[in-house]
């Protein structure tokens, strides 16, 4: 017995803007006699859309208007309507989240696109999402190897470290992409990233060829090369970082590329034929060092992160939970770590590693969330997220403890990144797991 | 191996293992070392193996005796030692009795099926399912007449299972039940318990619904998982397909307070359905 969710996915990137269904299995993979366990067992892309450019008014404002049309003809193309749609995101990534109007937009579409659909950006969790769309994580734990994954877009790399077990330990994100410069046919410069300060980069207007080029995308390798420690950080290593960089402590044992750059990899193409650098910064990519570490490309490249995206970012909670007079879906809850302080706002309280030893403990536990909810506004929701699992346990000692009207909800089995955002989808599998996606802040 | 020999292979086991304690030397010379406290999860004893790392990994997922090496044809010593203790433990398990105290400072009323000893226990499993008059007037006077629903611990075939989880989940049922409105009485601790006692029980007491938190018959993974055996107007004769059984509950299965409120749920839910095992949906 097994039933699906019908997700989406939308990556609104610095070059491309691209959209996926997929359809998630859910079935209880436990043994029979024993506590139920819902999984995602299976997850099927069934439509892909072409790969658009990202419609931009100008170099500072995204087309609105231009952007709501491809994502509706594209709901229209694959025969799918927006209320079908369960669960997904939509990602807005790179150099487009610095948009003036990015977050105008991304709210407008997730509101197009279906109601349980997560608006987010951020590049920790983009990292995450190419990683997964990848297959990185899988490679890394069917070979046991530490993996680094690039994925080299338009404007930004992201960087996934993964253990030997698939384990995503660390992102970064870092200024190297493919069209950070411009260029009309001719090649004429027609823009140039504010990124690119320090870099020996052409000027607006100026006539360009491979040969000119040469040095900037030199050192753009050069950067990816120091991050993934091949030669030692310099500044101009710390000078790309957007965010953070990952650690090289132990060396990755294989690198895995995605991204439209990833994409060019292997296979030759007039140097201008997307009117960037992509085409030359690929066989920079494939004449450098990074080539001397056991490589491999990604299951899915251009579209890694949409494919994260769709397929992905959804999660289960563990498959015993507690939920009481909860009005599904919950979205935007922020992620509060549990001091024993009042709770003012509505949140979600993380609870990390083993908070639970026995029944007294449990009971004192929920004696302090009792206490800290007192303050939440009238019918907002106390919602604690564990590690640990024993939400049922918990969400039913709060409920001994708590005044009926206040809504109640506990899962487990989960981790939250701090400073990050819960959305809560209405229960699967006859009520026994939550479909979650954690997102990371949207905007700085 | 002679016993410093021994003494030496497990220090340098468990130094081996991450998180591992150090063995004092001046304790060495008075205690055995506990060959039982390696972890053989994340332990690997092949010598020069071609890929331990991923030999380790695949191991974390199973409790099956993998990677011991050998010596020549056989077990090293260790790897025997170290099933002769689990083997033993699981014995011990099976033919001892759950602590008086155990029962006695919890308030739990202990009544005892017609088995005189283990040994009899363990070669009559029908005695095990039914109680003598004088333990028949216990049970009415500690469980009244047609009640909702009863909570009854049965030392099974392991009384480690029992002190080890039947506290803690006996008050996550008792809670999680409490939020369906379903108040339950004392619970009754049975010893020489087979789960056909619950039929017993119930034709007794007139319960509607009996739940038995009940020791499993050991392996050599744990002594101490325990099941739950939930039965709709259980009654002498009973088919074993009309009960509910919730099994592995111990600490690397699912754990005693998350089954327990598990359990909770289930128990309302039959009450509901006013059906057990394969009649309920």
């Amino acid at each position: 017995m097994s039933e699906t969710l019908q997700s989406v996915g939308i990556d609104l990137g610095t070059s491309t803007t691209q959209l996926i269904h997929s359809r998630l299995t859910l079935e209880n993979t436990a043994p029979a006699f024993t506590v139920p366990r819902m999984e995602i067992s299976k997850r099927e892309i069934l439509y892909r859309s072409p790969i658009h450019f990202t419609p931009l008014l100008n170099a500072d404002t995204l087309d609105a208007a231009a952007i709501g049309d491809l994502i509706a003809g594209e709901y229209d193309r694959a025969g799918i309507r927006p209320e079908e749609i369960q669960t997904g995101a939509v990602i807005i990534t790179g150099e487009t989240a610095r948009k003036e109007n990015a977050r105008a937009v991304l709210a407008a579409i997730s509101h197009l696109a279906g109601t349980f659909v997560v608006a987010t950006a951020g590049p920790a969790l983009e990292s995450v999402l190419a990683a997964r769309g990848a297959g990185a994580d899988v490679y890394a734990r069917e070979h046991g190897k530490w993996v680094l994954h690039l994925d080299i877009g338009g404007g930004t790399t992201n960087l996934a470290r993964i253990d030997p077990r698939g384990k995503i330990v660390e992102t970064g994100c870092l200024n190297v992409g493919g069209r950070l410069v411009k260029l009309d046919p001719q090649g004429t410069v027609t823009y140039v990233s504010p990124v690119l300060k320090g870099f020996p980069a052409p000027r607006v207007g100026e006539r360009a060829t491979p040969e000119t080029l040469s040095p900037l995308l030199d050192r753009l390798v050069a950067v990816l090369e120091e991050a993934v420690g091949l030669s030692p950080p310099t500044a101009l290593l710390l000078g790309q970082i957007t965010d953070k960089t990952v650690k090289t402590d132990p060396m990755p044992e294989v690198l895995s590329f995605s991204g439209g750059v990833a994409a060019l990899l292997e296979q030759e193409e007039p140097w201008l034929a997307y009117g960037d650098l992509g085409v030359l910064l690929a066989a920079k990519i494939r004449a450098s060092k990074l080539m001397a570490l056991p490589h491999i490309l990604g299951r899915e490249t251009i579209r890694a992160t949409v494919v994260g995206a769709g397929s992905h970012a959804t999660e289960l909670s563990g498959s015993t939970v507690f939920y009481r007079g909860v009005a599904f879906p919950l979205q935007d809850l922020l992620v509060a770590a549990w001091t024993e302080q009042a709770l003012r706002e509505p949140a979600a309280v993380a609870l990390p590693g083993r908070v639970v030893t026995g029944y007294d403990s449990l009971i004192r536990l929920a004696e302090g969330l009792t206490r800290a909810a007192s303050t939440l506004p009238p019918g907002a929701p106390l919602a604690v997220v564990l590690e640990q699992d024993v939400a049922k346990a918990l969400g039913q000692a709060l409920a001994t403890l708590l005044p009926p009207e206040r809504p109640i909800l506990c899962l487990d089995s989960l981790s939250l990144p701090p400073e990050s955002f819960l959305d809560v989808a209405a229960p699967v599998g006859g009520g026994t797991a939550l479909p979650v996606v954690i997102k990371t802040l949207a905007f700085s | 191996m002679d016993r410093e020999g021994l003494k030496a292979l497990v220090a340098e086991l468990l130094q081996e293992m991450e998180g591992a304690p150090r063995q004092e030397h001046e304790d060495a010379e008075k205690i055995l070392p506990d060959i039982t406290a390696v972890d053989l999860r994340k332990a690997y004893f092949v010598k020069n193996p071609a890929d331990g790392a991923a030999f380790s990994r695949l191991k974390a997922k199973t409790s099956a005796r993998l990677g011991l090496g050998r010596a020549g044809s056989r077990y090293e010593t260790f790897s025997y030692l170290r099933f002769r203790a689990d083997h033993a433990a699981a014995q011990d398990s099976v033919f001892s009795l759950v602590p008086e105290a155990f029962y006695r400072d919890h308030d739990l009323p202990m009544v005892q099926t017609m088995c005189r000893d283990k040994d009899e226990y363990l070669t009559r499993p029908d005695l095990g399912r039914r109680f003598d008059e004088k333990n028949q007037v216990i049970i009415k006077k500690v469980c009244g007449q047609n009640p909702k629903a009863l909570l009854v611990i049965g030392d099974g075939l392991s009384s480690d299972a029992i002190t080890a989880n039947a506290l803690d989940c006996a008050a996550a049922i008792r809670q999680g039940l409490k939020t369906h409105g379903i108040e339950l009485g004392k619970t009754l601790f049975i010893q020489f318990a087979r789960v056909g006692a619950s039929d017993h029980i119930g034709e007794i007491t007139g319960a509607e619904l009996v739940c038995m938190l009940v020791g499993e018959r050991p392996g050599l993974t744990t002594s101490e998982s325990m099941s739950a055996y939930i039965t709709y107007r259980p009654r002498p004769g009973i088919a074993e397909s009309k009960r509910t059984v919730v099994s592995n509950i111990h600490r690397h299965g699912t754990n005693a307070l998350e089954a327990g409120a598990h359990i909770a749920d289930l128990m309302a839910r039959m009450l509901e359905q006013k059906a057990s095992g394969v009649d309920l949906r």
